[in-house]
C-alpha cells in the first residue's frame, strides 16, 4: 500500500513538473508574440546563476581535469600510450564530465535558490498578490529562470571544459612530462565537435530540468519557513536523481544518433 | 453588484465556509467583522478568484466568477484591488516598483507618468519619499499602507481590503478611513473591507456583517448592528470574553 501510494505521487508531481514545463513553453511563446519578452529580466537572472555558481564549477572543473590525468596518465605512460593522455581526458569531460558536474554543481546552487525563493513568494501570498494584478505567476517567475538557468547549464559547460583542460594539461606538463604540443594535438585528434555538442545539449536539458524542478517545488511549498527549507532539499535531490537518470537516455540517444548520421 | 451564494469551502475535513450569503450592492462599503480564524481571508479570496469554493457562486455584474477561465479572470482583476492581510509586498522590489507593479505590465504609461502615480499614491497612504526603500526597511504598519498604495494604484472599481489599519496607530488609522471615504465618494469604489477594529468599521461602514461559525450570522447598519438583539451580535461588538459565540 505504502509503494502503491508512493508511486502514485511520483507519477503525479512527474505529471505536475511536465505541465509546468508545458505551461513555461506556452508563455515563452505568448511573450515573444506580444513583444513583451524583457530580456533585461533574462540578463538579470543569467548574471545571477553565474555569480552563483563560477567559482565551484571553475574548481570542479579544474581538480577533475587534474585528477584525470594523474588516473590516466601514469598507466598510459606505462604502455607507452602517452599520445592518447589528452585525447581520452577530454573525452570523457566533454562528454560525460562536464555536463554532469556542472549540473549537479548548480542543482545545488543554483535550484535550491530558485525553489527557495518561489516557496518565499508562496507562502507570504507573493504568489496571490502576483494573480490579483492580472499577472500569471509561470510568466512572469518561471519563464526568466528557465530560459537563464537553461542558457547558462551551456556556457558554464563549456567553461568547465576549458577549466578542465587547463588543469589537465598543467599536470601532463609537470607530473606526467608530457610536452603542451603533445596534449593539445592528442585533444585536437581525438577530440571530436560531436562529442562536445552531445555534452552541451546534455547540459542544457540538465538546465531545463533544474529550473523546472526547482520552480515546481516552490510552487508548492506548504506551512511556513519549514515548508521552504523542505522544498529547498529536494529540490537539489530530486534534481540530481533525474538529471542522473534522463543521462542514461540522452547518452543513448546521442550515441545512436551519431552513428546513424555522422559516421 | 456582487452576490455571493452559499459558498462552501473546506480544507480537508475542516469545513471553513458552511453556506455564506452575502451582497454587495454598487458604491458600497461593506464591513466584515467575525472572530480570527473563522474564514474572512479565505472568503475575500473566493471573491477575487484565488480560491475555487466546492459549492456556491459569486456573481459580480451576473456572471459567476467560479467559472471564469484565466482570460476572464485577469480582466475582473484589472478592475480589482486587493489588500492583503500579510500586505504580500514583493521583496525583492522597491517600493516604488511594488506600487507601480500593475501599471508596469498593464499600460504604456511613461516612466515619468509611472512614477509620478507612484508618487501620487504613497502620499495618499502617508509615506511621500519611500520609493526607493526596500520593504524588509519598512516596519509593518508601513508595509501595509504600501500595499494599500499597490492596491488603488489602479484605479480599481472594486477593493478589497483584509485588516488594513492593523498595525496601524490611531491618527493613522483614521487618515487611511478617510482615504477609503475619499476614493469611495470620488471614484465610487464598491469595497469590502476586513476589520477587528470596531471604531473604524463603524467610521467607514453602509453596512456590516457579522461572520460566525462558517456563515453570514447578521447584516445591517451600523444602527441596525448596535441595537441587533441577536446575544452572539451583541457579545461580539462589546467584546465580552463570555457568551454564545464559542472561542474555538
Ligand atoms: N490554504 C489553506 N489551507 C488550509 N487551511 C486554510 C488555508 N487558508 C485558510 N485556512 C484555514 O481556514 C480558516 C480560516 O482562515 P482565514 O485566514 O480566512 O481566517 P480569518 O477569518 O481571516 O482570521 P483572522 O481574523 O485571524 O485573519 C483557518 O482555520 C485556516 O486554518
Ligand atoms: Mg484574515
Amino acid at each position: 500500500m505504502f509503494l502503491v501510494n508512493y508511486i502514485k505521487g511520483l507519477v503525479e508531481a512527474l505529471g505536475s513538473m511536465t505541465i509546468l514545463f508545458m505551461q513555461t513553453i506556452y508563455w515563452t511563446i505568448n511573450a515573444l508574440k506580444g513583444g513583451r519578452f524583457s530580456p533585461k529580466n533574462l540578463f538579470d537572472q543569467m548574471s545571477r546563476i553565474g555569480v552563483d555558481s563560477l567559482s565551484m564549477v571553475a574548481i570542479t572543473g579544474f581538480s577533475t581535469g587534474a585528477v584525470l590525468v594523474v588516473q590516466i596518465g601514469y598507466q598510459f605512460a606505462q604502455m607507452g600510450a602517452q599520445r592518447y593522455v589528452g585525447g581520452v581526458v577530454s573525452l570523457a569531460m566533454a562528454r560525460e564530465l562536464a555536463p554532469i558536474l556542472t549540473s549537479i554543481v548548480v542543482a545545488g546552487r543554483v535550484g535550491s535558490a530558485i525553489a527557495a525563493e518561489i516557496g518565499t513568494m508562496k507562502i507570504t501570498e507573493q504568489i496571490d498578490a502576483l494573480e490579483t494584478m492580472a499577472t500569471n505567476p509561470v510568466d512572469y517567475l518561471v519563464v526568466p529562470r528557465f530560459w537563464a538557468c537553461t542558457i547558462m547549464l551551456f556556457m558554464l559547460t563549456i567553461f568547465t571544459n576549458v577549466i578542465g583542460m587547463i588543469g589537465g594539461s598543467l599536470v601532463a606538463i609537470h607530473q606526467i612530462g608530457l610536452t603542451l604540443v603533445a596534449f593539445k594535438d592528442s585533444i585536437l585528434h581525438m577530440l571530436l565537435i560531436q562529442d562536445l555538442m552531445g555534452g552541451l545539449f546534455k547540459a542544457t536539458v540538465f538546465g531545463a530540468i533544474i529550473a523546472t524542478i526547482g520552480c515546481y517545488k516552490g510552487f508548492t511549498t506548504e506551512g511556513g519557513a519549514e515548508g521552504v527549507g523542505k522544498s529547498t532539499t529536494s529540490a537539489v535531490v530530486v534534481s540530481i536523481m533525474m538529471i542522473l537518470a534522463v543521462n542514461y537516455f540522452l547518452t543513448v540517444g546521442i550515441n545512436n544518433f551519431n552513428t546513424a548520421y555522422l559516421q | 453588484m456582487i452576490i455571493i451564494s452559499n459558498i462552501h469551502k473546506s480544507f480537508g475535513p475542516k469545513q471553513v465556509l458552511k453556506g455564506v450569503n452575502l451582497k454587495i450592492y454598487d458604491g458600497e462599503s461593506l464591513v466584515i467583522l467575525g472572530p480570527s480564524g473563522c474564514g474572512k481571508s479565505v472568503l475575500l479570496k473566493h471573491i477575487i478568484g484565488l480560491m475555487k469554493p466546492d459549492m456556491g457562486q459569486v456573481l459580480i455584474d451576473g456572471e459567476d466568477v467560479t467559472t471564469f477561465d484565466q482570460q476572464k479572470l485577469d480582466a475582473l482583476r484589472m478592475r480589482m484591488g486587493m489588500l492583503f492581510q500579510s500586505a504580500a509586498l514583493f521583496d525583492s522590489l522597491n517600493v516604488e516598483e511594488n506600487v507601480a507593479f500593475g501599471l508596469r505590465r498593464h499600460t504604456n504609461l511613461s516612466n515619468r507618468a509611472v512614477h509620478h502615480i507612484v508618487s501620487e499614491k504613497l502620499e495618499m497612504v502617508g509615506l511621500p519619499g519611500t520609493n526607493y526603500l526596500m520593504p524588509s526597511e519598512l516596519s509593518g504598519g508601513m508595509r501595509k499602507r504600501v500595499g494599500l498604495a499597490r492596491a488603488i494604484a489602479m484605479e480599481p472599481e472594486i477593493i478589497l481590503y483584509d485588516e488594513p489599519t492593523t498595525g496601524l496607530d490611531p491618527i493613522m488609522t483614521s487618515a487611511i478611513d478617510e482615504l477609503h471615504l475619499s476614493l469611495k465618494e470620488r471614484l465610487g469604489v464598491t469595497s469590502i473591507v476586513v476589520t477587528h477594529d470596531l471604531k473604524s468599521a463603524y467610521r467607514v461602514c453602509d453596512r456590516i456583517a457579522l461572520h460566525y461559525g462558517g456563515q453570514i450570522v447578521e447584516i445591517g447598519t451600523r444602527e441596525e448592528i448596535i441595537n441587533s438583539p441577536n446575544p452572539v451580535v451583541q457579545q461580539f461588538i462589546r467584546g465580552e470574553a463570555h457568551g454564545p459565540m464559542s472561542l474555538v
